[in-house]
């Protein structure tokens, strides 16, 4: 049984701290259970189901520490895993980043957890992935995808007195429809912590309507376009900038945080009005653990308000460095949006172009983030407010710094697979050459 | 892992290190005694047994034992070491005519038999849903053998000390040559596995890997302006003798580029001094050029838009949802005239090539392992194939290209060692160069993108120097090209020849659904492409 229960965790972890020697020392413990099933040409390909639990110690002298894990939890392994981090610890190199552990903190109580995805057994994968199948088959396309379902828990505690227990479910479905001859494809990838609210039913058919709809694309020349991004592909793009919120990466002088002269660009207007962004572990679509890897509490926390960047990540060492607030990395992030649907946003469209995802995204730039990367999976042309014909796959060189500076305008939002996002409108999206790709 | 997310755990500090699946902390003692061959093929027939009993019709065992070693260092300070360990077993079966995989790291009697019988299980709840039977290419049994990676230093026994101390040394040289920040990091792997199956195998290999890195960042105090260049070095299937730097195998040029000795020292040093330069470097005009691209750099553009294209499970589609298809369909390859690349182009793939990361004895389903053609004078003659592909090709046997990245992981197919091969004419890099009136000489590797059937790529590079009526002008910086892989392929004009080859490689080739790593080197010698679509890649914030 790799999920414990609160009692059942904090029971282990007080045994392993009672065997601790250290002046200070912090016990980890967690465990998944889940189990996926992939398909391709129409047929299962693979399954698996996957349990495991693991403990890990964390023992310090002064500013001396080591670490050491382990999958056995009788008290003879707990005695032995916490003398190996005490031995590490004594061994190591003084750390002079070593921060003092923290004391007892208070956490909100984790809403993670759903018991309909913990339920998720082979039957229910193999029922869902036969609905899919089904629609491939209805609609004579090659389906391949993938379900995956995963229960987690994760408990700290240490030797001041902290403890933290956090459980949370999860299920991811994408799904892959192709013509037989290879000329159309569609894609959806979906994630929920509530699998009841999972339907690959619905969900393949928006990926069969999207392989019908790209049969026959025409080539356009690359430049700059309007485009309307599906809330994946919009958070594709933004996927790759929360890495730039870390503060001492700015104060350093290496992100597009960073100001020039020296500091952060922290308080400066860096995003269009319409940009919001926050994240927040009760978010009921989206939550995360409600205390950081380092026992930090995790609560709301917006970062950019109305284009203006409100706070940047530090771990605790550079937050003394700084005398700045120690925010932790947000576990999962939120964008705010409109009320506009996609179809609205097509209909308000004179020119421009509908990108269902992107693919293959990599940083080009880290000065300004320049990405690159290629649309994939369903491109249509809009005029006139509407989708006119489906295009060839483009190659991109933009920044998401810039790509938020250019909104146009900002729908729905929903979560993709780790992300809430709204569809966004954005001009002057760069293009810069053709793919034949299907 | 995927490479970025090590990248990102080198810069994470001690502690925060999130351990792979199933492994545990270890010590080097532990880590240097390897399980007894005979308590091996004793829980591989245990496995082998209980299968056959449940109704296999074939079984594979891996009993694997997979060790890992970091250290990680910034400026001044180490950051972390990590040793770890995970060690089980994967049952791999056939049943009804449809494969079926369960793994166990309980390795008691029962527990195997156990996760033995899971296995048929699964096949057999698979094979409700199956279109058509496994057909398995045949494989001879090879008995009680065993191969190792012909290494002269096992990295694992230098004490952690040693290597922490070469780090640091590698990071004073380059702040000390005017670099602002530089991270370190020594990556070592070692992988203890047993094979056996029912064909009447039992293989026990010992596979070594070293990758020593790092990354230097140069900043513009006046502009904010900050400029970054990545280690040279090329991971490994080596031992630390890779490390032994010496004036052998050292290539000499507009940087030293190295063969099968890296000097660490040396090449951070060169790094801080041309991130320096790039700062001020002239920026790119845009437009065609043509370009000479350095064994450094030219591994990922052959990963990419050779060895990906040319896996079998791609071109049929069960990468369709994830890495995505192909653009070599077997029609191309059917019709024995599809001109993939100019005549000078021949790439092989080649499970066998010393120092290599690729190369094994023997694969993860038995097969003993080969080099074979994929494009002869440019024409496409051949994909990379497992057991149960091989008849879609017409082959009697696999190519030997089978692997899983752990005991916990299903084997399936994975990149041979892809590489181009050396020109026959003696021509040396000079020689490429002068030949050159508007071109750019690319060295090291870059940012790196592709579409998902391989046609339209984009590379950029650590070093960019112009070429100027065959002589080098001075660096620039903002470059990365577009193309396409055919037209690429076939604009090859040049190749340098044999004493210029060199390996490159990633040790985090992704692929598959739950995500798998893998390690594939790629070789080739400097090479010359032809009016090449360059474009700049600054912008302003």
């Amino acid at each position: 049984m790799a999920i414990l229960s609160k009692e059942q965790a904090e029971a282990i972890l007080k045994k392993a701290l009672s065997f601790s020697k250290a002046d200070e020392c912090t016990v980890t413990l967690g465990g998944s259970e889940g189990g996926n099933i992939r398909y391709a040409r129409n047929a299962v390909s693979t399954a698996g189901d996957s349990s495991q639990m693991s403990l890990g110690v964390t023992s310090a002298f002064g500013k001396r520490s080591g670490t050491a894990t382990i999958n056995e939890f009788d008290d003879a392994s707990l005695q032995k895993v916490v003398r190996r981090a005490e031995e590490l610890a004594q061994l190591a190199p003084e750390n002079p980043e070593y921060m003092p552990i923290l004391g007892p903190q208070n956490y909100l109580e984790p809403v993670g957890f759903k018991a309909s995805t913990a339920a998720m057994n082979p039957d229910k994968r193999a029922d869902d992935v036969a609905k899919s199948l089904k629609v491939a088959k209805d609609s004579k396309l090659e389906a391949a995808g993938y379900l995956e379902n995963t229960t987690g828990f994760n408990a700290v505690m240490n030797s001041k007195g902290l403890f933290g227990y956090n459980r949370s479910t999860d299920v991811s479905f994408s799904v892959t429809m192709r013509t037989p001859e290879g000329t159309g494809s569609g894609y959806v990838s979906k994630s929920y912590n509530d699998a009841g609210k999972l339907d690959t039913l619905a969900l393949t058919k928006i990926a069969a309507t999207k392989a019908a709809g790209s049969v026959g694309a025409k080539a356009i020349e690359p430049g700059k376009y309007t485009v309307i991004l599906e809330p994946l592909a919009a958070s594709d793009m933004m996927g790759n900038m929360f890495g730039g919120f870390d503060a001492r990466n700015a104060d350093e002088g290496r992100s597009y945080m960073s100001k020039k002269g020296g500091g952060t660009r922290l308080g400066e207007k860096l995003f269009d009005d319409k940009v919001t962004i926050y994240s927040d572990p009760l978010h009921p679509d989206l939550p995360f653990s409600t205390f950081s890897f380092d026992g930090r509490p995790q609560q709301r926390t917006v970062w950019v308000d109305k284009g203006v960047v409100k706070k940047l990540s530090y771990t605790r060492y550079w937050a003394q460095q700084k005398n700045a607030e120690a925010t932790p990395p947000p576990g999962r992030v939120v964008m705010e949006g409109g009320n506009s649907s996609l179809e609205d946003m097509i209909k308000g469209t004179d020119k421009g172009i509908l990108v269902t995802r992107f693919w293959y995204i990599r940083l080009v730039d880290q000065q300004t983030l320049l990405l690159t990367g290629l649309t994939r999976d369903g491109t249509f042309y809009i005029e006139n407010g509407k989708i006119q014909f489906p295009i060839k796959n483009f190659r991109f060189n933009e920044s998401p710094v810039i790509m938020l500076n250019n909104v146009e305008e900002l729908g729905r939002p929903e979560r993709t697979e780790n992300m809430i996002v709204p569809p966004m409108k954005i001009r002057d999206f760069t293009f810069t050459s053709l793919s034949d790709a299907v | 892992m995927k490479r970025r997310d090590f990248l990102h755990l080198s810069t994470l500090g001690l502690g925060a290190v999130a351990l792979p699946a199933f492994s545990r902390d270890i010590t080097i003692e532990e880590a240097l005694t390897p399980v007894d061959t005979a308590l091996k093929k004793r829980m591989a027939d245990i496995a082998l047994n209980a299968a056959r009993s449940k109704g296999a019709t074939y079984t594979d065992v891996r009993i694997g034992r997979y060790l890992n070693q970091f250290v990680v260092t910034r400026e001044d300070k180490v950051q972390n070491t990590v040793n770890t360990e995970s060690y089980g077993m994967g049952i791999r079966v056939i049943a009804n005519g449809s494969w079926g995989f369960a793994a166990t790291d309980k390795l008691d009697n029962d527990s195997i038999a156990k996760a033995a019988a899971l296995a048929v299980q699964v096949a057999k709840e698979n094979a409700r849903l199956l279109t058509e039977p496994v057909q398995l290419a045949p494989q001879k049994g090879y008995g009680e053998v065993s191969w190792k990676t012909p290494i002269e230093k096992n990295a694992f026994e230098v004490p952690v000390k040693d290597k922490a101390d070469l780090l640091l040394g590698v990071n004073a040289a380059a702040m000390q040559n005017g670099a602002n920040y530089i991270n370190s990091i020594l990556f070592l792997v070692n992988e203890q596995k047993y094979f056996a199956s029912t064909d009447g195998s039992y293989i026990d290999q010992d596979v070594h890997r070293i990758w020593p890195t790092f990354f230097v960042t140069k900043i513009d105090a006046k502009t904010g302006k900050f400029e970054t260049r990545n280690s040279l070095s090329s991971p490994r299937g080596m031992g630390y003798e890779y490390l032994q730097a010496g004036a052998a195998g050292k290539i000499s040029g507009v940087t030293s580029l190295y063969k099968d000795r890296y000097d660490m020292r040396e090449d951070a040093i060169a790094a801080a001094i041309q991130a320096g330069e790039k700062v001020t470097a002239k920026s790119v005009e845009p437009g065609k050029y043509d370009l000479i691209l350095d064994p450094s750099h030219l591994w990922l553009t052959i990963h990419e838009s050779v060895g990906h294209p040319s896996e079998l499970d791609r071109v049929l589609g069960y990468e369709a949802n994830y890495a995505g298809t192909s653009f070599l369909t077997l029609d191309k390859w059917e019709s024995k005239n599809f001109k993939f690349g100019s005549n000078l182009v021949n790439i092989v793939a080649d499970k066998t090539q010393k120092g290599s990361l690729g190369a094994v004895g023997y694969d993860d389903e038995g097969v003993g392992t080969k080099q074979w053609d994929i494009i002869k004078d440019g024409t496409l003659v051949n994909y990379q194939v497992i057991r149960d592909q091989a008849h879609i090709l017409g082959l009697k046997e696999s190519q030997g290209c089978c692997y899983a990245d752990n005991w916990s992981s299903v084997q399936f197919q994975r990149m041979a060692n892809i590489s181009l091969q050396p020109g026959k004419d003696g021509k040396s890099v000079n020689d490429l160069i002068s030949g050159v009136e508007k071109g750019i000489y690319i060295v090291g590797d870059g940012s790196f993108s592709i579409d998902q059937q391989r046609y339209n790529f984009q590379f950029g590079g650590q070093l960019f120097y112009e070429i100027k009526n065959g002589k080098i002008a001075g660096m620039l910086k903002d470059v990365a090209y577009q193309s396409n892989t055919q037209e690429f392929w076939n604009s090859c004009t040049a190749i340098a020849d044999a004493r210029d080859y060199r390996l490159g490689g990633s040790f985090f080739d992704g692929k598959g659904q739950p995500g798998q790593v893998s390690a594939v080197s790629h070789g080739s010698s400097t090479a010359r492409f032809n009016g090449v679509n360059v474009i700049n890649t600054a912008r302003k914030l």
